[in-house]
């Protein structure tokens, strides 16, 4: 066991990969910040004693408290509070946690579609593809929010009111990978549409394989690489959807708070002085969309410089 | 031939210059939510009188002071304890100029006690209303009424003509979503007229050039921007792009008055903020313990006494708010401070109620609140959410849009809800027609007292001031002590604007434009 994990360290610690990312200090900073937000978000239990999603936990006379370094702050609220006495470092934890859930399930909604349909095309070709590639370009004529605003108006319409809270973050996902889906899709057909006349690839449908099979076992692994890039990027625009729609009333509900709920709460006291309860989950969104695609911008130059 | 083509030019040229600047006079007046319909007897709400008011003239009307003054009537007299006898103005016109006689007012009043009227109430003591000649009226009432002027500032006059004309003889029945013409388009003989009408964008109205009375304002139009975001509301006007905004965001008073171009007016408001509680279902429609809880009194007084009324003023209400134990505040017949105390805040003693009224771990239930008519009203119900959590009562909130909330309110959609109740007529009777009497249009708690309701009568009919006092201050004993709804606090509202605007405060949060001046 210790053996093979040695030589699993060991060929990750001899990969190009490797090398090149600890010779890029933005990469080993924006990885340890994705780090320290991502333990922080997943864990928050752990990091902070307040529950802002349990409204009996609150105390309103405790609201507008200024962060701790300010002269009227409290020790105890590190980053202040926010108009229900919500201590604004959990709320944004706690919102950071559900923009990630919605973040990560949409890209993965959007890979699995994309790539899905995309490898598919390019492999089988024909009319089939083009009817595909047709309708990536319908959905890019469509700008993404208002496709994802056109997703939820839609479902708002057809499901009860009261399911709608408990659907929303479902709907969210649905809404942010649907629009997202074409990239996916584009950039794995023209993956395959390069694989596809390898060598391998021939040799494969000589002996027989099934057109399954030599799609998602032997051409999948290689065009992975460019759509890993596109994943990482995606990661960020569709945190930022997610911000984008709360931010207009229509993603998640106040009671749980993501964090462009937040900001848009926010909002109202921007005037009054209370900056810290837009400020703070605005430059958390900034620091985390900031990261991931900084990252991003390193795994497209190591993975696939020729996507730069 | 030359001079002569460079006067035509030079008097275009004088034309366009005077026209446009010497005369506009434009106010951009916004707040958070729109007036729900132009039809000026369909909805009896703050913002659409608010409108109907502009457009629209009564009988007699409440001046800058709040006091009783003639309008459309010069005169009046009662002839008998029963009879009213109105003389109209003969100089009125409709802003389509035609005059406005005795029959557009029987027209009006009648129109008004229909049944979708939503201002029926009002004039419900009214048995006959007719013209004995082109400019005389006269009233019948049931009983001898004392406030029948009073309730009269409120019902506006229409053309008959121009509702015979547009299908409009019976009031936009608003509850039911019915359109109609005379809710998207309006004909008065106020001293401006609307020319343009987009729901919840714009509102433009248009001086009214055949207005009968002395014109003291120097407006040529107001246009109507309602905003809903609050910060987006402020910056808008500190930015120069409003001039005034009726419903200032209490958090950003103070950043307003900085602005050395703007101005704030406050002023305690004749409106008053409550919770209701259906006490008549037999089961919640969003509750989870299969019954009422409601029904009982210990339960509503243990939400009320769960409820800090103090934070809720100071935090979300910036101390602009005064608490309140009636729904009624002082200048209205029958207020007294007595009766404005509220039950201590106390939440041991809450919790030990709901135990004993067999609810030890609480339940669930849903609040309805709007989200864009009163001041801080969604953050009010926040606030009431984590309250209640503390003593165990989960509730989920829901806050919508008013044109929503009232709509679904109306039609009997809410366990638990929040309203602002005004009283336009300054008495008691007013308060208990609509939310206590028995069946009354705005009483959603379905709230039933025989005493009450006889109450409610020798209100209307009672002219000895005395025993009609006691029967009110009786009225409003058994409705506190019953806590048939949980009062908040008695709304204070304040107006900014920009220094060079002046559009004069009025305790009931109704601009009069007419009234207005831009320098």
């Amino acid at each position: 066991m210790d053996n093979k994990n040695l030589t699993l360290l060991n060929r990750i610690k001899d990969s190009d990969i490797y090398f090149s990312f600890i010779k890029s200090p933005t990469a080993i900073v924006s990885t340890l910040i994705l780090i320290i937000i991502f333990f922080c978000s997943f864990f928050v239990e752990l990091v902070t004693p307040y529950n802002p999603f349990d409204p009996s936990s609150l105390s309103l006379m405790d609201a507008f408290t200024p962060p701790s370094w300010t002269e009227e702050g409290l020790a105890k609220f590190i980053l202040g509070t926010d108009g229900q006495g919500r201590d604004m470092l959990a709320t944004i934890l706690y919102g950071s946690r559900i923009s990630l859930i919605v973040g990560f399930s949409a890209v993965i909604f959007a890979l699995v579609l994309g790539v899905g349909l995309g490898l598919s095309a390019g492999y089988f070709g024909g009319k089939y593809e083009m009817i595909v590639m047709r309708l990536t370009d319908v959905q890019l004529t469509v700008p993404s929010i208002l496709m994802a605003l056109l997703v939820d108006g839609i479902a708002r319409g057809i499901i009860s009111r009261e399911l709608h809270d408990e659907m929303a973050i479902y709907v969210l996902i649905f809404a942010i990978g649907i629009s997202e889906w074409p990239q996916f899709a584009r950039v794995s057909r023209a993956a395959t549409l390069v694989e596809k006349n390898k060598d391998y690839v021939s040799a494969s449908t000589i002996i027989g394989v099934s057109n399954i099979i030599i799609m998602f076992k032997h051409i999948l692994p290689n065009i992975m690489r460019p759509v890993l890039v596109i994943g990482t990027i995606g990661l960020a625009l569709a945190i930022i959807a997610e911000a984008t729609l709360s931010f207009l009333g229509v993603g998640v509900p106040p009671t749980t708070p993501s964090l462009g709920t937040l900001i848009r709460l926010g909002n109202d006291f921007l005037f009054s002085g209370e900056w810290w309860i837009t400020f703070f989950p605005a430059i958390f969104l900034v620091i985390l969309a900031f990261s991931i695609n900084l990252l991003g911008d390193w795994m497209r130059d190591t993975l696939n410089p020729k996507l730069n | 031939m030359k001079t002569k083509n460079l006067v035509k030019f030079l008097i275009a040229i004088l034309f366009v210059f005077s026209s446009t600047q010497s005369f506009a006079k434009t106010i951009k007046w916004s707040m958070q939510g729109d007036s729900l319909t132009l039809d000026p007897h369909a909805q009896n709400e703050g913002p659409t009188t608010m409108v109907s008011r502009q457009i629209y003239e009564a009988l007699v009307t409440r001046g800058l002071d709040m006091s009783i003054g003639p309008q459309l009537a010069e005169s009046w007299e009662a002839t008998t304890p029963k009879t009213w006898k109105f003389n109209l103005r003969k100089d009125v016109k409709f802003s389509d100029g035609t005059p406005m006689t005795s029959e557009d007012v029987v027209f009006s009043i009648l129109r008004a006690q229909q049944r979708t009227s939503d201002f029926k109430e009002y004039i419900s003591t009214i048995t006959s209303v007719k013209a004995t000649d082109a400019y005389t009226v006269e009233i019948q009432t049931r009983e001898p009424n004392p406030i029948l002027l009073n309730q009269l500032s409120n019902i506006f006059v229409m053309s008959k003509k121009w509702c015979e004309e547009n299908f409009a003889m019976a009031p936009q029945n608003w509850d039911a979503g019915q359109e109609t013409f005379s809710a998207t388009n309006s004909m008065g003989t106020g001293p401006f007229k609307i020319t343009l009408r987009e729901p919840n964008t714009k509102t433009v109205f248009k001086k009214n050039s055949k207005w009968w009375g002395d014109v003291e304002h120097n407006l040529t139009e107001i246009h109507l921007l309602p905003i809903k975001n609050a910060a987006t509301r402020v910056a808008a006007l500190l930015s120069g792009e409003l001039d005034v905004v009726t419903d200032a965001p209490v958090q950003d008073l103070d950043r307003i008055r900085a602005s050395g171009a703007h101005k704030v007016q406050s002023t305690p408001q004749m409106r008053t903020i409550f919770l209701g509680m259906d006490q008549a279902a037999d089961q919640l429609r969003t509750g989870n313990t299969g019954d009422n809880p409601f029904k009982k009194k210990e339960v509503r007084q243990a939400l009320y006494q769960a409820i800090d009324i103090e934070a809720i003023k100071k935090k979300v209400m910036r101390g602009l708010s005064e608490p309140a134990g009636i729904i009624t505040f002082p200048g209205v017949t029958g207020y007294t401070k007595e009766l404005d105390e509220r039950l201590p805040y106390d939440v041991d003693a809450a919790k030990q109620l709901l135990a004993d009224a067999g609810y030890p771990d609480g339940f669930e239930v849903e609040l309805r609140c709007p989200n864009d008519r009163y001041v801080n009203d969604e953050a009010i119900c926040t606030a009431v959410v984590g309250m209640l959590g503390k003593i165990g009562v989960k509730v989920n909130l829901f806050a919508q849009t008013k044109s929503k909330h009232f709509k679904e309110l109306k039609d009997n959609q809410g366990d638990f809800y929040m309203l602002g109740w005004g009283v336009p007529t300054l008495d008691s009777h007013y308060v208990f027609h609509y939310l206590y009497e028995t069946g009354a249009s705005w009483n959603k708690v379905n709230f039933s007292d025989a005493e009450v309701d006889a109450a409610i009568r020798v209100m209307e009919g009672e002219v000895n001031l005395d025993k009609r006092n006691a029967a009110i201050a009786n009225a409003w004993k058994i409705v506190k002590d019953n806590i048939a709804y949980l009062p908040l606090h008695h709304q204070v509202i304040s107006w900014a604007s920009k220094r060079s605007v002046d559009v004069p405060i009025r305790p009931n949060n109704e601009p009069l434009f007419r009234f207005s001046n831009v320098r």
